[in-house]
């Protein structure tokens, strides 16, 4: 079974589904532009006692928060949905309709769930990211441009590793629900550039959750702080995480006993 | 009423029972409960030093005395989500409760309260690692802690009160998420959740005053900490009996009418 049409045909499943819901649409606007307002009203706040904050400007930060938003919106378009997913469940017993299917069981699990009205947080995060890089009289060039690209993507890479190789914890612990909570709770230290932060919270958020990967090195490509030798580390990096995370899971399965008679 | 309070300490105990059934769940969520206050302590910190050492009154030293308070002032007002009553409502739990010859909010009260004994106790630990890490600038009187003590309680029923008037809502219509997090926006900025309210302007803080937000969580921060003289302690522990017994009002009004809305189907 050709891996890539598996992809596309759970997408295409996904979008059709939630098309179903249209009011959602407005509902997810309305929430965002709601988040949008008290994020923009704190970075006001901020800047009305000061004028940089770490060396971050105004609308450095802002650029911030707008990467946090986008990678926000892809988080909960696709990675979160398809692990809360797989552990409701490895809870509830259900997962070995997934494992009967002849295709990768990984594969799978991560592509059911397509929350195709959360694109609208991506949608938002690119505008306040334009917003804030015109009010910057931000020049790009193709290398910057090209390792914001790369810089992005390894971020996400490594949020989806990072989320399956806490969702597989599941296999041994049963009932890890309020990950997600610990997820949201520690993604929210992402809206501010992680230099910010003391050196055990800096560490935590680069190695342990790596939301400094997912938001602040895109930013820092865009801003012209970021050096090749951090670039390279992300990329190999997230290679690592995809290698570990797989292994690990083929670990979780084999511990996995079934639930279904 | 003896009926009731054993069935309050029986509700308690299975609460607590319940959330150590899971230990790893359990841990995530101690993370979380500090994720969130280490970040405004940072940044307000920071903010601090870049403004010559203080900002609206607070210190590097008195934020961290603040966040960290606050970690515990945030588990004590956590009650029943507004989002619940669409679960229980849909799904037969809500049918059920109202058989009961006690009234569900009871429940409610009871259930959460229990989980605040967990909090508590495993806030104590975390909070000695947060003052080493962070060294806040904290001595609060005896009185403090007293007014502080009956605060954190008084927290918890007002904001009981409101989120469940606000959660019957949902008896009107499932398409609630709109108020819930416009009510939840409001609360953020006027309760003294994100900063303390004497670094909001001051049209806010004028706007604070008509809501109970800031009773809920800026009061019992600043009684412990050591900014409030007796006077406002007494005041601000009136204001949470009045806060609590409009929310009982209001309650009281809007259940009789949700209530009257709702049909159950099922066995």
């Amino acid at each position: 079974m050709n891996t890539f049409r598996l992809i596309f045909f759970h997408l295409r499943l996904g979008i059709m589904s939630e098309m179903q819901y249209r009011v959602n649409f407005f509902v997810q606007l309305f929430q965002s532009f709601v988040a949008l307002m008290v994020g923009v009203v704190s970075l006001l706040l901020v800047f009305s006692y000061t004028s940089s904050l770490a060396g971050w400007s105004r609308y450095e930060l802002l650029a911030v928060m707008g990467i946090h938003i986008l990678t926000g919106g892809f988080i909960r378009t696709l990675i979160q949905p398809n692990m809360e997913e797989l552990m409701g469940n490895i809870q509830e017993g259900t997962f070995d309709f997934a494992l009967t299917k002849p295709a990768d069981a990984q594969v799978l699990i991560s592509v059911r769930q397509f929350r195709v009205w959360q694109l609208v947080d991506v949608v938002l995060g690119f505008a306040v990211l334009l917003f804030a890089a015109y009010q910057m009289q931000l020049t790009l060039g193709v290398w910057q441009s090209l390792s914001f690209v790369i810089a992005l993507l390894c971020g996400a890479v490594m949020i989806y590793t990072f989320w399956l190789l806490l969702t597989t914890v599941a296999f041994w612990a049963v009932r890890i629900d309020t990950m997600i909570n610990l997820f949201q709770g520690v993604y929210a230290a992402g809206r501010y550039p992680v230099g910010i932060y003391p050196d055990w919270v800096r560490t935590g958020l680069t190695f342990l959750v790596p939301v400094a990967f997912a938001v602040t090195v895109p930013a820092e490509a865009l801003t012209q702080r970021l050096t090749p030798q951090v670039l390279l580390g992300a990329i190999v990096f997230a290679i690592f995480l995809l290698i570990v995370s797989r292994l690990f899971w083929r670990r979780g399965l084999q511990q996995y006993g079934g639930a279904s008679a | 009423m003896k009926d009731l309070f054993s069935y309050y300490i029986g509700m308690f105990r299975l609460s607590v029972l319940e959330e150590f059934q899971y230990p790893v769940s359990a841990a995530f969520y101690m993370i979380d409960m500090v994720a969130e206050p280490i970040i405004y302590l940072v940044v307000w910190s920071s903010v601090a030093q870049s403004n010559g050492g203080t900002v609206g009154g607070y210190t590097a030293g008195t934020f961290a005395a603040y966040y960290i308070v606050w970690m515990l002032v945030r588990n004590m007002n956590i009650v029943f989500t507004p989002y619940g009553w669409e679960h229980r409502i849909r799904h037969v739990r809500l049918a059920m409760a109202l058989l009961r010859p006690i009234h569900p909010l009871h429940n409610d009260i009871a259930w959460m309260a229990g989980w605040k004994v967990i909090a508590i106790t495993l806030w104590i630990p975390i909070a000695a690692i947060m003052v080493w890490l962070f060294q806040p600038t904290f001595n609060p009187t005896w009185y403090q802690v007293v007014a502080f003590f009956v605060a954190i309680w008084g927290a918890y029923l007002v904001r009981t009160m409101f989120q469940t008037t606000i959660g019957l809502i949902t008896f009107w219509t499932t398409r609630v998420s709109a108020i819930f997090e416009l009510y939840f926006a409001g609360e953020l900025l006027m309760s003294g959740r994100l900063v303390p309210l004497s670094l909001m302007p001051s049209w806010v803080r004028t706007l604070a005053n008509y809501f109970p937000f800031q009773w809920t969580f800026g009061f019992p921060i600043e009684a412990l900490i050591g900014n409030l003289t007796p006077a406002q302690l007494i005041y601000g522990l009136g204001a949470q009996v009045f806060w609590i017994l409009f929310g009982v009002l209001i309650v009281n009004v809007f259940w009789g009418f949700a209530v009257k809305r709702f049909t159950s189907v099922g066995n």
